[in-house]
């Protein structure tokens, strides 16, 4: 699925990403853990094409393809999905305008047919509804006015509605409480699947107890310094991260 | 120093220019040489408006002219009415509308040009008591015309003004609307969508005069310029002595698509009363970028997002248009012109 390897990268000619190398086979969740100021957000903008994010050297393939010579709705037309961290407000436009536009461009890049208008209405319904997000607020402007938590359950509901095959979480659960947490979790992990892989990127563990993961990495400067099973993200948040700081430094 | 005067007397020296402090955006002394010959009468057909299948009562002045609008108390009408010029030449026309009480009225105006004319309309509006008035005025000038609209609309007790004007500009293009308005409940809403291209230019000029208590007015006006294009909004409100409790709001925002484009922008408050909620907000950028990647991370193409952003930003006035048919219309129009 997802290789990247010595990969780096800079932000106004500042080096962030130093040589990252990650695996991520199809069907496993792997979750990347760091520091602040690790590079966790820089690595989701470069593999989703954000300009001003400029690889210096290294790769990135998903299922052996170049992802660095693709626009960012090439990559998404892929089935390259990033759940922000800070989803945007988007004035004016109905989450649902915003949304059909997405699902249509994608099936057009790919070579689909669009989506019916009742089709997509139906989905639309089916999906809110296993998010508990109120239907007519579809209707609103995409997260305008929209508490911290709905944000992110409409990232969630975005992603179940175009069913991206390689799923980037970066820091979903900040600004959820238990509830949304569990609520958004259980959408995560309805997309678990043999052909689809996560990369979940966190500062805490506790996101990680809703969705379990196949592998943790500590990324830490830039680099991934140590990876290893579940339990090593419980090691991190009793330990914290200070020694992988040390490491890297 | 007036358009009207200077087309009448074929003398540029009559023209406005740099040196009014109201056209200094928009100098026509500075940019015509010559005055050009009176328009020729029009005898050909000049086709389908925009508005024609909204309105049974559909008028069109050609090359000069004047038309006379006066809906009776209590009556409801919806007019097209087209201020067309075809073949170059100079001209002015002009309208007279009038809503008796409690009257309501539609009209829908264009200004439709094919050469380098130079043409000037005045139009005197008139509600009575509790009447209703929506405007909707939009341009299709030719690249190469001059074209000034002026509008003095004298508002009366619960009347209501809602006018919504959607312009594409022109070599120099002016849609001026001056608001006496008295209070005493009335309501208005000066509206207004500009979308420029190439060497274009587009002025939006308000002037809403509250003078006496408890009139409310709400304004916005959102225009994006790319190319060369430039747009120019002035909107002044003035509260005179006494006019307390006065409700106005302004806002103006633009969005700038390319680094030649310009926007040149004026709101301004005077207030002489004490008692007054008043508040205007201006905006001039370029569409926000985050936005843009977050559309394109989603899947859509650069030029799509972009588009669908456009269309966002100027979709809140369009929404404002009470008149479903005229909401479509514009709508179309809008779309039609940032997809291109």
């Amino acid at each position: 699925m997802l290789n990247v390897s010595n990969l780096h990268a800079a932000v106004d000619g500042k080096e962030i990403l130093k040589g990252l190398s990650l695996e991520v086979p199809a069907g496993q969740v792997h979750a990347i853990m760091g520091p602040n100021g690790a590079g966790k957000s820089t690595l989701s903008y470069v593999l989703t094409g954000r300009d001003g994010y400029e690889v210096t050297g290294g790769t990135a393939t998903l299922d052996g393809e170049d992802l660095l010579a693709l626009s960012p709705d090439e990559r998404a037309a892929r089935g390259v999905f990033l759940s922000f961290q800070y989803p945007l407000e988007i004035p004016g436009v109905p989450a649902l305008t915003f949304i059909r536009t997405a699902l249509n461009a994608q099936r057009r890049a790919r070579g689909e047919a669009e989506i019916s208008a009742p089709e997509f209405l139906k989905l639309a319904r089916a999906k809110s509804a296993d998010l508990k997000i109120d239907f007519d607020m579809l209707k609103r402007a995409l997260n305008v006015g929209f508490s911290g938590g709905e944000k992110k359950r409409m990232e969630i509901l975005q992603m179940a509605m175009l069913s991206p095959r390689f799923l980037i979480l970066d820091e979903t659960d900040s600004g959820l409480d238990i509830d949304a947490l569990r609520i958004v979790s259980d959408g995560v992990n309805a997309l678990r699947s043999p052909e689809r892989a996560m990369l979940v990127i966190t500062h805490y563990q506790r996101l990680l107890d809703y969705i379990k993961p196949d592998r943790v990495h500590v990324l830490s400067g830039g680099r991934i310094v140590a990876s290893g099973g579940p339990e090593l993200a419980h090691e991190l948040e009793r330990e914290g991260y200070e020694r992988y700081e040390k490491a890297a430094a | 120093m007036s358009l009207a005067a200077a087309i009448r007397d074929r003398d540029v020296a009559e023209l406005p220019g740099k040196r009014d402090e109201d056209w200094r955006w928009t100098d026509l002394r500075g940019l015509i040489r010559a005055l050009p010959e009176p328009s020729q009468p029009f005898k050909g057909d000049v086709g389908e408006g925009a508005f024609d299948d909204l309105a049974a009562d559909r008028r069109a002045l050609v090359n000069g002219g004047h038309a006379a609008v006066e809906i009776a108390a209590g009556e409801t009408a919806t007019v097209a009415l087209r201020f067309v010029s075809r073949g170059g030449g100079s001209h002015a026309s002009g309208a007279t509308v009038g809503v008796g009480e409690g009257g309501h009225l539609r009209l829908f105006e264009s200004y439709e040009s094919d050469a380098a004319s130079v043409a000037q309309a005045s139009l005197t509006i008139r509600l009575g008591v509790g009447a209703t008035l929506e405007r909707v005025v939009l341009t299709a000038d030719d690249a190469e015309a001059v074209s000034v609209s002026q509008a003095e609309v004298q508002l009366a007790p619960r009347s209501r003004f809602s006018q919504t004007v959607v312009a594409s500009g022109a070599r120099r293009q002016r849609i001026e609307t001056r608001v006496l308005h008295p209070g005493g409940q009335a309501e208005l809403r000066l509206d207004g969508i500009y979308l420029l291209a190439d060497k274009r230019h587009s002025d939006q000029t308000t002037v809403v005069t509250h003078a006496s208590v408890d009139g409310t007015t709400v304004q916005l006006t959102k225009g994006v310029v790319r190319d060369q294009a430039r747009g120019v909004f002035q909107g002044r409100i003035v509260v005179e002595e006494g006019a307390d409790r006065t409700d106005a709001r302004m806002g103006h925002h633009a969005l700038i698509l390319s680094d030649r484009a310009e926007v040149d922008a004026k709101p301004e408050l005077e207030i002489y009363a004490d008692d007054v909620a008043c508040a205007h907000g201006n905006t001039v950028g370029a569409l926000d970028e985050d936005a843009l990647f977050y559309a394109r991370q989603r899947g859509m193409s650069e030029p799509e997002a972009r588009a669908l952003l456009t269309e966002a930003f100027i979709g809140e006035v369009i929404d404002r248009i009470e008149h479903e048919g005229a909401r479509d219309v514009v709508r179309a129009w809008a779309a039609e012109r940032l997809r291109a």
